[in-house]
């Protein structure tokens, strides 16, 4: 038996991706009776030159999680794409562009300044920056590049299929895993979201809901909200009526609201857009002074709404 | 530059109010600035804030959203809807860096012809005294 060439790989992320692939736990070894590994940096040896010296179309499905936030993300992105027959954005950040793409709020030259000038903890006296290239008395070297906005996978390549998630669950990671490897069924059409539901996650959330009305936003620290309730009569944003659903709704079941992080709903070109409209409509407000004071109490709607879909939104940064 | 500049700003307007305020304003040949592209919507409250940052995104310089006056909705309370919506809307584009004047709620009632006219001509200003916005290439600049 021939079998399937696989590769994971990493981008601008934390790492919890990988995690959720190790949660298959005893299946991943099952796995490797079927599958070769031919690429995995987060776990085993490999250099950037074994898989450049691949022949092209040499993997089967390739797996890449992590937004695109520097030059080496997407010089990665680009050879694992020309190396894989199948290119698989995995995780929000590949998918939407992640944590990570909440820097597009902000600026490559804000980010430089805060991280290596104006933290506390920096000991900088030189105020240095990094530099792309640095001559050296032993020649030049050169570091990656820092892009000022954050980029989704398939916004500097081109991508296969989707599997949403921070991180994806582990259940739907083993099923989207077995559909490659097993070949049962036919792969679904190219640009499919894998392992995810259709539907919103208020499909399967299993709180109770009666009228939807809110007087005031609160926040998951200032309260301990009802576990049976639904969580935006309580006050408390939460992003399921413009995510989709496919995780087990694991955060509802901490008490813990949804952050959005599998996604924009089919045919929702923005999440955020999206989730605004949901969350205003229901301000238990008739008057302009009471609907201000309501969304005066949304903190911060880009960071709460595009939590983990800023690159693929519509407006995809904020101007500066 | 500057001087050649014209606003491209898209309108929703209602078709029970605003779009028939319009409408008096041409019937009566009032004169104000072409600059309004109008889009007839059955109710302001169809107005997902997601039709606004598309048109923002994709070229427009301006947004003009017009409904029923409060309490005069065809629908009851859609325009009572947009208003929350508009409000949340507004204070995450100012998160986006995009100026107050650029997005507007108005309500124009079917007899406020003179009235719609004057919402066109001062809102024409602004955003030509602003700018264009041009995302696209704002976005390209920043990459």
């Amino acid at each position: 038996m021939i079998k399937q060439k696989l590769a994971f790989n990493w981008a601008s992320s934390c790492g919890g991706c990988e995690i959720a692939i190790f949660e298959l736990g005893t299946k991943l070894v099952e796995l490797t009776n079927k599958v070769e590994i031919i690429f995995w940096p987060a776990i085993m040896d490999y250099k950037y030159q074994d898989l450049e010296e691949m022949p092209d179309r040499s993997i089967d499905v390739a797996f890449m999680n992590g937004a695109i936030q520097n030059s080496e993300n997407e010089h990665m992105a680009k050879l694992l794409r020309a190396k894989s027959k199948i290119l698989v954005a995995f995780g929000s950040c590949a998918y939407t562009g992640g944590i990570p793409a909440l820097a597009n709020t902000t600026t490559r030259d804000e980010i430089f300044t805060n991280s290596y000038k104006d933290t506390p903890t920096t000991v900088n006296p030189e105020k240095t920056l990094p530099q792309t290239k640095f001559q050296a008395k032993e020649g030049e070297l050169s570091i990656p590049e820092f892009y000022n906005t954050v980029k989704s996978l398939d916004q500097v390549v081109d991508v296969d299929y989707y599997v949403p998630g921070c991180p994806p669950v582990g259940e739907q990671v083993t099923k989207v895993i077995t559909q490659f490897v097993d070949g049962l069924s036919p792969l679904p059409p190219k640009g499919s979201i894998l392992g995810a539901s259709d539907r919103s996650l208020c499909y399967e959330c299993k709180r109770v809901r009666d009228e939807r009305k809110i007087g005031r936003i609160v926040r998951t620290y200032q309260t301990i909200p009802d576990p049976q309730k639904c969580l935006l009569e309580q006050g408390i944003i939460c992003m399921g009526p413009a995510t989709r659903g496919g995780c087990g709704s694991v955060c509802l079941d901490a008490n813990m609201p949804c952050r959005g992080c599998y996604g924009p709903l089919p045919k929702a070109i923005d999440q955020g857009g999206k989730m605004l409209s949901a969350l205003s409509s229901i301000f238990d407000a008739q008057t302009e002074e009471d609907v201000q004071k309501i969304a005066d109490s949304v903190v911060d709607p880009i960071g709460t709404f595009y939590r983990f879909s800023m690159s693929r939104s519509l407006m995809r940064r904020t101007k500066k | 530059m500057a001087t050649t500049f014209e606003p491209k700003i898209v309108g929703f307007l209602c078709r029970w109010c605003s779009y028939a305020g319009a409408d008096l304003a041409g019937t009566n040949r009032m004169k104000y600035p072409s600059n309004v592209s109008s889009i007839r919507v059955n109710c302001s409250g169809r107005i997902d804030p997601v039709l606004v940052m598309k048109a923002l995104a994709l070229g427009a310089d301006g947004v003009l959203i017009a409904g029923c006056h409060p309490g005069d909705c065809h629908y009851t309370n859609g325009n009572i809807k947009t208003l929350r919506r508009f409000k949340l809307l507004q204070k995450m584009l100012d998160q986006f860096g995009i100026e107050r004047e650029r997005v507007r709620l108005e309500w124009i009632s079917a007899a406020e012809g003179e009235r719609y006219a004057q919402v066109v001509r001062s809102m024409t200003e602004q955003v030509r005294s602003l700018g264009p916005l041009n995302w696209k290439r704002e976005l390209e600049a920043t990459a």
